[in-house]
Formats: C-alpha cells, sequence, structure tokens
C-alpha cells in the first residue's frame, strides 16, 4: 500500500514540470503586463517604464525569467503583486483558507444530499420516488448555477434576511474566539448551500445508476442463494460496489469546487481564491494568476491522487503490489 | 426408489415471464421428482427453461416480472407458498445453488471466505472464530491448497478454477439436502471441468446431497447423473435414467440431441443437425407436439394433439407418440454396449 503511495507521488513530479511550463507559457503569451496600463498615465514616461520592466525582470530573457519563477515557487515564494505591492503568498493565504473552507462545505452538504438521494432512487428505481428523483436531477443539471446563487441571495439573503449577504465573517469580531467561528460557518451556509443543491447531479446519477446496474450482477443472486436477507443484501453487497465511483470521483469533486467557486465567491461577495482570480485577471496583474492557476492546478494533482489512493483502498482490485 | 424417498416434488409448475406487460410460461405445467441422494441432470438447448426451473425453486425470481404457479414440496412444506422471509431460512441451509460463471458469482470486494461465511451467519449460530473455522474446512474439503491463505484472499487473485470451487464451497457450506448446479463447468476449460466434476461426484457422496444438474453437456451427464430430464420449450419431453437413456433415447428431440454430438459411431460422417432454433416465448406455437416444426418431413398424423407424458416403461417417460415413427436420417443407429464410454472426456 504504502509503496503505492509513494510511486503514485513520484509520477506526480513531473507532472508538476510540465504543469508549470505551461502556466509560464499562457501567462507569457498574454498581451501585455502589470505596466502597460501606465503607458498613457501623464506624467510617466516610456523610459520610466521600462527601467522598472527591468528592474521587475520582465525584460530578462523567457528561460531566465522561467527559472527565476521556479527557484522562487521552491522557496515558498510566489513573487510581488504588481498592484497590491504584497507578497502574493500573503494574498493568497487568507483567501484561500476561505476557499477550502466553503469547498469543504459544498462537498460535505452534495454527499449529505446526494448519498440518500441516489441510494433511495437505485434501491426503488422506476417507482414514483425515483422518478421525482430523477427530475430532481434534470432540474438541476439544467439550472446554471449564476442564475441560481443570484435567486438564493435574493430570496434567503434579502427577502426573508436569514443569512448574512456577504463577506466570510463579521469583521466586529475576535477572530479566533467560538462567536467568530460559529460567524464564519453562518456566512457559509447560503452559498455552500447553493453550490451543493446543483452539485448533487453527478453523484445522484451515478450512485442511482451503479446501484441499479450492480443489482444485476450475479454476485447478488449468489448472496440470496445464501438466503441473505435483502437488507443485508444492499448493506454488505451492493452498496460496497456501487459507492466505488463515487470514491473514484472524490478527488476531482475537490478540484472542481476549488475552481467552480469562483461565480459562488463573486456573486456572494465571498472574499476566496476565485473572486481574487477575477480581479486580478482584469488588472493584469499575472503574477497573481500565475500562482493562482499554479494552486488550481496543484489542486487538480492532490485530487487525482487522493482519488487513486480512496479507490485503492476500497478496491482491492486496483492495490498494485 | 420408494415414494419414501422423495425429497423434492415438482406438480404442475408454471413460470411465466413477463414481455410487454404479457406473460409467457417458460416451464409449462411441468412436473419431476427428485429422490434423495440423487443426481438428476436437466438437459436442452439454450432457452428452453432450464435455469427458469432452477431459478423457480429457489423463488429467485424477480416477482414482479414473473408469475408463478402449481406446488413445490420439499420436506413436506410448499415452498411456493413461502413468503421471501420464509425461503430465506431454505435457501442455502436446505436448498442451495451453484452458478454458471464463477468469474462473476463472487463478490470482487470481499474475501472470500467471508463469502463462504456470510450463509452460516444467518443459518447457524455458530461464534466467528467458529465460522472462520468452518469456513477453512470447506474450503480444504473443495481441494484448495493453503486454505488458510486462500480464505483471506479476494475473488481477483484466483484462478478460474479456484474460484468455481469457492462457489462450490459457498453451496455446501451449510450442508443442503438438495443442490442446484446450474451450469457449473460451462464456463471452465475442459481439464478444470473434468476436476469439478470429480468433486461433486465426491462431495454428493460424502454427504448424501441430492443435486439438480443444470447443462447442456452430454458429457458431463454421462459422467455424473444417475437420472435425466430433457426439457424442451418449457416441457420435459423425456424423463428416464441415464444409462438407459443414452443407450436408448426415444424422443425426437433427444435422439436429435445425441447423434448432433460426435462419437465413434459417426466418425466420418457428417454431424446430425437440428433445422431451427428454439422459439422464443411470445413467438411459441403452444398447441400440439411442440418439437414439431423442427423435425423434418414428418406427417401431422405421427403427433398428438394434446400430447403428455407417457411412462413407456418403469421409470421411462415419453412425451407425444411421435418416437415411434421418428428416425435420424444418414445415421447409424447407435445401440453399442460402450455407449457410456462414448462420451467421456467431451
Amino acid at each position: 500500500m504504502w509503496k503505492f503511495v509513494v510511486r503514485r507521488i513520484l509520477i506526480m513530479i513531473p507532472q508538476l514540470v510540465v504543469l508549470s511550463i505551461l502556466v509560464f507559457i499562457l501567462a507569457k503569451v498574454m498581451p501585455g503586463d502589470a505596466l502597460s496600463g501606465l503607458v498613457e498615465t501623464p506624467g510617466v514616461d516610456s523610459s520610466t517604464i521600462e527601467d522598472m520592466r527591468t528592474t521587475l525582470g520582465i525584460n530578462d530573457p523567457v528561460h531566465v525569467q522561467y527559472l527565476n519563477w521556479i527557484k522562487g515557487l521552491s522557496q515558498g515564494d510566489l513573487g510581488t503583486s504588481y498592484i497590491h505591492q504584497r507578497p502574493v503568498l500573503e494574498l493568497l493565504e487568507a483567501r484561500l483558507w476561505n476557499t477550502v473552507y466553503l469547498s469543504a462545505a459544498i462537498l460535505f452538504l452534495t454527499y449529505l444530499i446526494a448519498i440518500p438521494l441516489g441510494i433511495t432512487a437505485g434501491r426503488f428505481h422506476d417507482s414514483l420516488i425515483d422518478k421525482l428523483i430523477v427530475g430532481y436531477n434534470y432540474i438541476t443539471y439544467a439550472t446554471p448555477l449564476f442564475i441560481f446563487a443570484l435567486l438564493m441571495l435574493f430570496v434567503f439573503g434579502f427577502q426573508l434576511q436569514w443569512f448574512p449577504t456577504g463577506g466570510s465573517a463579521d469583521i466586529n469580531l475576535e477572530p479566533g474566539t467560538f462567536s467568530y467561528y460559529m460567524d464564519k460557518i453562518y456566512h457559509l451556509l447560503l452559498p455552500a448551500l447553493s453550490g451543493a443543491l446543483l452539485a448533487t447531479v453527478g453523484t445522484i446519477q451515478y450512485l442511482r445508476n451503479e446501484i441499479i446496474d450492480t443489482k444485476m450482477k450475479d454476485f447478488i443472486k449468489t448472496a440470496k442463494s445464501k438466503g441473505v436477507p435483502e437488507a443485508k443484501i444492499y448493506s454488505h453487497h451492493i452498496l460496497r460496489n456501487s459507492f466505488l465511483p463515487i470514491a473514484a470521483f472524490l478527488g476531482y469533486e475537490i478540484t472542481g469546487l476549488i475552481t467552480g467557486s469562483i461565480f459562488l465567491e463573486s456573486i456572494f461577495s465571498y472574499p476566496g481564491i476565485g473572486q481574487l482570480f477575477l480581479q486580478s485577471i482584469s488588472q493584469r496583474d499575472f503574477s497573481v494568476v500565475t500562482a493562482l492557476v499554479m494552486v488550481t492546478g496543484v489542486a487538480t494533482l492532490i485530487g487525482t491522487l487522493l482519488s487513486d489512493i480512496i479507490l485503492s483502498l476500497v478496491d482491492p482490485r486496483i492495490r498494485v503490489e | 426408489m420408494s415414494n419414501d424417498d422423495i425429497l423434492l416434488q415438482v406438480e404442475d409448475l408454471t413460470t411465466s415471464f413477463r414481455i410487454d406487460e404479457q406473460f409467457y410460461p417458460a416451464n409449462d405445467h411441468i412436473n419431476l421428482d427428485v429422490y434423495e441422494n440423487e443426481i438428476v441432470a436437466i438437459v436442452g438447448e439454450s432457452g428452453c427453461g432450464k435455469s427458469a426451473f432452477g431459478h423457480s425453486i429457489m423463488g429467485m425470481h424477480h416477482q414482479e416480472q414473473t408469475k408463478i404457479s402449481g406446488k413445490i414440496h420439499f420436506k413436506g412444506a410448499d415452498l411456493l407458498s413461502y413468503s421471501n422471509t420464509q425461503l430465506n431460512k431454505v435457501r442455502g441451509k436446505e436448498i442451495s445453488m451453484i452458478f454458471q460463471d464463477p468469474l462473476t458469482a463472487l463478490n470482487p470486494l470481499m474475501i472470500v471466505g467471508k463469502q463462504i461465511e456470510e450463509g452460516m451467519k444467518y443459518h447457524t449460530k455458530l461464534s466467528k472464530n467458529k465460522r472462520k473455522q468452518k469456513a477453512i474446512e470447506i474450503l480444504n474439503e473443495v481441494k484448495i491448497p493453503q486454505p488458510e491463505r486462500v480464505y483471506s484472499q479476494y475473488p481477483h487473485e484466483l484462478s478460474g478454477g479456484m474460484r468455481q470451487r469457492i462457489v462450490i464451497a459457498i453451496a455446501i457450506a451449510c450442508e443442503p439436502s438438495l443442490i442446484i448446479a446450474d451450469e457449473p463447468t460451462t464456463a471452465l476449460d475442459v481439464t478444470i471441468q473434468a476436476r469439478i466434476i470429480d468433486l461433486l461426484k465426491e462431495l454428493k457422496r460424502r454427504m448424501k446431497t441430492s443435486i439438480i444438474l443444470i447443462t447442456h453437456d452430454l458429457g458431463v451427464v454421462s459422467e455424473m447423473a444417475d437420472r435425466i430430464a430433457v426439457m424442451y420449450a418449457g416441457e420435459f419431453v423425456e424423463i428416464g435414467e441415464v444409462k438407459r437413456f443414452l443407450k436408448n433415447p426415444l424422443h425426437p428431440y433427444s435422439k436429435s440431441l445425441l447423434y448432433s454430438l460426435p462419437s465413434k459411431n459417426n466418425q466420418g460422417e457428417k454431424l446430425h443437425v437440428i433445422k431451427g432454433v428454439v422459439p422464443s416465448l411470445n413467438h411459441l406455437q403452444r398447441q400440439g407436439c411442440r418439437f414439431k416444426p423442427r423435425m423434418n418431413g414428418t406427417d401431422d398424423s405421427i403427433h398428438e394433439e394434446t400430447p403428455t407424458l407417457r411412462e413407456v416403461e418403469k421409470g421411462h417417460w415419453v412425451r407425444c407418440t411421435c418416437y415411434k415413427h421418428f428416425q435420424i436420417e444418414n445415421s447409424h443407429q447407435v445401440v453399442e454396449e460402450e455407449k457410456d464410454d462414448v462420451f467421456q472426456g467431451q
């Protein structure tokens, strides 16, 4: 088992190198840089801008820039934001955690809703309850998140005023206290619920179809012929086999959530990396953008790693000697 | 064999499946007695209703898609009147099943030891340790080398033949008095087949179990079974002792099946071919002799209008009178004494 994990982690190294090259190239081929916006500014002449470019290293040959960037990365230095004039790492830290909390909350709520619904639909397939659940699935699949989230915000935030409409915590509360954490959770609930209600579709549909599929398998007949009661056939044989693809998707789900929270964070004015990402793109703050793309890339790799590890834990056939 | 020895008595069993909102019988008013400590083979082409019969006995069919009528007497009770919960007390404990494909009949995520134990959990009061001990004993009985090690292996770590032994181990775990073996050797290659057959015979001898052997392999039948019941289109067309049947098959369908196999009596000749295929349930003509459409150039007068299974000599039953007039074309009559050997190794 450990050998498998170590080997799997070693495979990540070349993946990371390729990822970093791609991210760097993408950042370089984008037109303009942080200083292009200043060209027309009165009082700033072009030679000053050129000087600034030289001091910032933008005029260096590409491979030197890349190596410098990698050197910084390996030391935990993600560069400096041109716009905020602060280290990117500092900018990221607080927001990254907010995004992680939000993603975790969405994931938790998604499974809380999707697993019981998926099991019910699969077990009683073609019944009325199954049709209702599949109907719910079609509706949520067809609903765009940015409209649904706005609607949720309007109804529960502004009209009913059950939830706060923005931010991640009340600024008057002392960080670290119990009420501060409760307030953070309170701020999380509405965006998380909006995300989760739409994110359930994949899990429900997969679980339902897997259960219907597994029900027909020969080993279920074997179990029945042993005299195993139906409820036990579900808990011991059908469910575990049906959870395999869900487990396999857990890692990808995490990736999807971190990148997918861009809409949610902008709509709920939630200070996470998604919001920072949009701002930085519009301000051409490329050191932040590349750092963020890099972070989400790494999150993707970790997600797939998690998927593989989880799958190898639940499925003995995957375990590589 | 007297009536006291009857273990299972199937009476007028009709099993119908739903196709497009209509029910069609896959087993049509069939009767069969299974005696204690005997192996009855049920043979026929694919789609004749053999498996449907085996599944009916254990109530394995999907309830909404199936209609069953008749009686299945087993140890003084009618299994068809049992609820699913009551049947669960019989399944695995009194009657168990061996499945065709050992690759799919085992749960891929459960170690094989636990799969063997599972039945005991519901049928016995053995403690966890005792169950494990028993499971290892059974693994030993089905001749698995290093049973302690195999106990905690997953199905994918075992070969096909080993897996079939596990499937058999599951079936005998609670020492049932009847085992329904649904094509137990079909998915295995020939050398493994022979070993599995030997194992089943030995287990039957030692445990005094009756076996209903569902197969389309007459070689397996000649090696294992005491009696044979030939099924065609949901009906038994001939029932008799295997030895006598192989020497002297009566029903046209039985004859055709036998002569379509290569043997030393038809060496160098074209094998007999039964024209056509078994009609599907919703296209089957249920009037008169069901095999008539597949017989070559026989006139209608030789068939009965409502054929019934008739005892022509003691213990040998045949359906329809057409057997009296049927000859296999271009084929030597096979009446030699060594008929038994002919099918060895097929």
